[in-house]
């Protein structure tokens, strides 16, 4: 029996040399947490874990990134629970479905924790929870805006790749296209799933199936990386209308070789960077800005893409 | 039972075994141990940190809550000797059927949820019956159901709402009787009454100031104490109890002496899918709709809970206040994991050592048991 405690005793140490590193690691000042609600394999949240790491190394404040592994939006919300409960200074937190999230934001809001709005969520829904402001794109008027943009490309009939359908941002996106563009949305959006090699067969398939769609939307890097592999493979990179929402290394390579058309920017790393930045003027000198901030759409084409080059997949 | 027990124990049958000797061989043992360590380790690393201030304590205790719920259907059939693997997609497909049949088919809540429930354990009875009639181990069977039950989850909403979220349930359970036994909370006025006494955190702001942060006990908790106490009767109280060991432990010496094995697997594989709709429909309550990715993995959580809690993999033995303390370990070190600080991808190492170490120790247990070196 004494082995058995001295394996427990050791895996004890082993797995607790962590926690003491970290705690003592820990600085002073202010603390803020940024929830999301990507699951782990979702790579574009890689930006806004280098913007609140900037933010926090510039104003000197702790900054921590937390998510649910499979986002799942019930343990999202767990999470917003708990990082309320370990008492920081602000919360920075994704807002992607009003019902699951609201209650466990307005309860942080109630017990002293200031909250900002990022990423998901409409302006309005941060002033009902009672967030200090809403640091984002709205989505559908993206969507929107880009179906606008495409109309008048001439484009009539389109396919969204939607690789994360759980999220009802992300069908905003693809329903505000299409109303963008006049047409029904229908059965022109298809659940790609998250696996590249999935992504590019079913979009192969869908444009085998039906060769008269004129354009291809892509929700982001996941979509649209395996999206331009299938083009190339039918022949059809360069020549069918082709526009994405987020940038990634490959989306600027695309971009460069006119496979793209354009990329709508909603500037990832603005969306980590200024509520962390705000917060703390707020908390340290009470300084708030009067409006909620719209870090997109822009619109990134073949032009001025060099800084977007250079940065792509890190802060842009 | 104990005059009986007394009468037999000079029985040359009965081998005798000391006191210290019975307690080291207890499915619990491991649990117990690992719960005293966690416990102990976070109070050291993080017991200033808000883990155990009132929202910390219920934040880490409905996080075990959840896993303690399919952590008993999960024990269960696992001393039956099967497994489950569509206890996942069967919480993500049993939630998005509430919401259906509530929000979209306009039926009264109570009524969705029965038929809810009425489908869910029929899935499970279908699981059972496949595994014992085809003879296939149950981890192929379920895995196939595993895939069917998400892919219904994403479909169903898909084609009927064109999306995967189906929100609007908390609406639509207002004032129902039965919604409020899966949603609800009890003993709010205590709750109030410790915050009254600055006992518990208020709220500082808004329109709920002067209330308590945490207001009541979600029936979340009830629910999975309930079924702890419930599955750990039957299987150490009745002869129910002793078929599903018998089941599990060598299924043809049990089907000789007569027991139905069968019907235990079978029922057991109902039971399975019960405590995810429990699950399930608590999730739908409390967040007030369905998602189709809700409960991913949570079928592995589940075998974990169980597995650290003492439980043996190849069936016949383990107890289901084992996994009631695996659940809460497991619960407890996810929580605590982020209020320490730590990186929380680093959680998984730390889950792994503990189920490394649990199974090493299950290891020893059977050894001493069967006598085998």
């Amino acid at each position: 029996m004494t082995s058995i405690f001295k394996t427990f005793m050791l895996a004890t140490t082993v797995a607790a040399a962590p926690l003491m590193v970290a705690t003592t690691a820990s600085a002073e000042g202010e603390k803020y947490i940024l929830v999301s609600h990507a699951p782990d394999s979702d790579s574009w949240w890689n930006t806004i874990k280098n913007g609140i790491a900037l933010a926090g190394e510039q104003m000197n404040v702790e900054v921590e990134y937390r998510n649910p592994p499979t986002g799942d939006l019930a343990d999202m919300a767990r999470i917003i629970e708990q990082a309320a409960a370990s008492g920081p200074n602000g919360i920075i937190t994704t807002l992607s479905d009003y019902e699951v999230l609201s209650g466990p934001i307005r309860a942080a809001v109630d017990s002293g924790v200031d909250v900002i709005i990022m990423n998901s969520g409409t302006p309005d829904q941060a002033r009902e929870v009672g967030a200090l402001m809403y640091v984002g794109q709205p989505e559908y008027d993206a969507g929107h805006a880009a179906g606008m943009r495409a109309k008048a490309d001439g484009v009539g009939s389109f396919l969204c790749v939607n690789h994360y359908i759980s999220s009802p941002s992300s069908t905003e996106r693809c329903q505000g296209f299409a109303d963008g563009l006049g047409v029904e949305l229908g059965d022109q959006m298809i659940d790609s799933g998250q696996d590249p090699a999935e992504i590019k067969n079913r979009v192969l398939a869908y444009l085998n199936t039906n060769p008269e769609t004129d354009a291809i939307l892509t929700l982001g890097p996941t979509s649209a990386d395996p999206t331009m592999l299938a083009l190339d493979e039918n022949g059809m990179a360069g020549d069918i209308y082709f526009g994405t929402f987020d940038l990634g290394e490959e989306i600027v390579k695309g971009l460069k070789s006119g496979v793209i058309n354009w990329g709508i920017d909603q500037q990832p790393f603005l969306q980590a960077y200024l509520p962390v930045v705000v917060l703390t003027n707020y908390h340290r000198y009470g300084v708030l800005p009067g409006n909620n901030i719209n870090s997109g759409p822009g619109f990134v084409t073949k032009d001025g893409l060099e800084k977007v080059e250079q940065f792509a997949g890190e802060y842009r | 039972m104990s005059d009986a027990q007394t009468q037999f124990a000079d029985d040359e049958r009965i081998k005798n075994r000391s006191k210290f000797r019975e307690a080291m061989i207890r499915p619990e043992l491991g649990g117990i141990i690992g719960t005293i360590a966690v416990f102990a380790m976070f109070l050291i690393f993080a017991g200033d940190s808000g883990m155990f201030n009132s929202q910390g304590v219920m934040n880490w205790s409905q996080i075990s809550a959840q896993f303690m719920i399919i952590a008993v259907g999960a024990c269960l059939l696992m001393i039956a000797g099967e497994f489950d693997l569509s206890v996942g997609s069967m919480i993500g497909f049993a939630g998005m059927l509430i919401a259906i049949f509530s929000v979209t088919l306009g039926w009264p809540v109570w009524l969705a949820i029965l038929v809810t429930f009425a489908i869910a354990t029929a899935i499970g009875a279908l699981n059972g019956f496949i595994v014992v009639r085809t003879g296939l181990p149950s981890f192929i069977v379920t895995l196939a159901f595993l895939f069917i039950l998400r892919g219904f989850a994403i479909y169903l909403p898909q084609t009927i709402e064109r999306k995967t979220i189906i929100g609007g349930v908390a609406d639509a359970a207002e004032g129902d009787w039965l919604a409020s036994l899966f949603g609800g909370k009890i003993l709010t006025g205590l709750f109030q009454w410790f915050g009254d006494n600055g006992w518990i955190a208020v709220f500082e702001r808004g329109t709920r100031k002067g209330q308590p942060v945490v207001d009541g006990l979600p029936m979340l908790i009830v629910w999975a104490i309930l079924l702890v106490i419930v599955g750990h009767v039957i299987l150490t109280k009745t002869r129910f109890g002793n078929w599903i060991f018998a089941a599990g432990g060598d299924a043809e010496a049990a089907r000789n002496s007569g027991v139905p094995v069968n019907r235990v697997k079978i029922l057991m594989f109902m039971f399975t899918a019960f405590c995810a709709t429990v699950f399930a429909t608590c999730q739908v309550m409390e967040f007030g709709g369905a998602g189709s990715d809700r409960g991913l993995l949570k079928e592995f959580e589940a075998i974990i809970a169980v597995v650290i809690g003492g439980a043996l993999l190849t069936g016949g033995y383990g107890s289901v206040v084992g996994a009631a303390l695996g659940a809460l370990i497991f619960g407890v070190v996810q929580q605590g994991l982020f209020f320490a600080g730590v990186e929380s991808s680093l959680f998984r190492v730390f889950l792994g050592l503990i189920l490394l170490f649990a199974v090493i120790l299950n290891t020893y247990i059977r050894r001493v048991i069967t006598g085998e070196r």
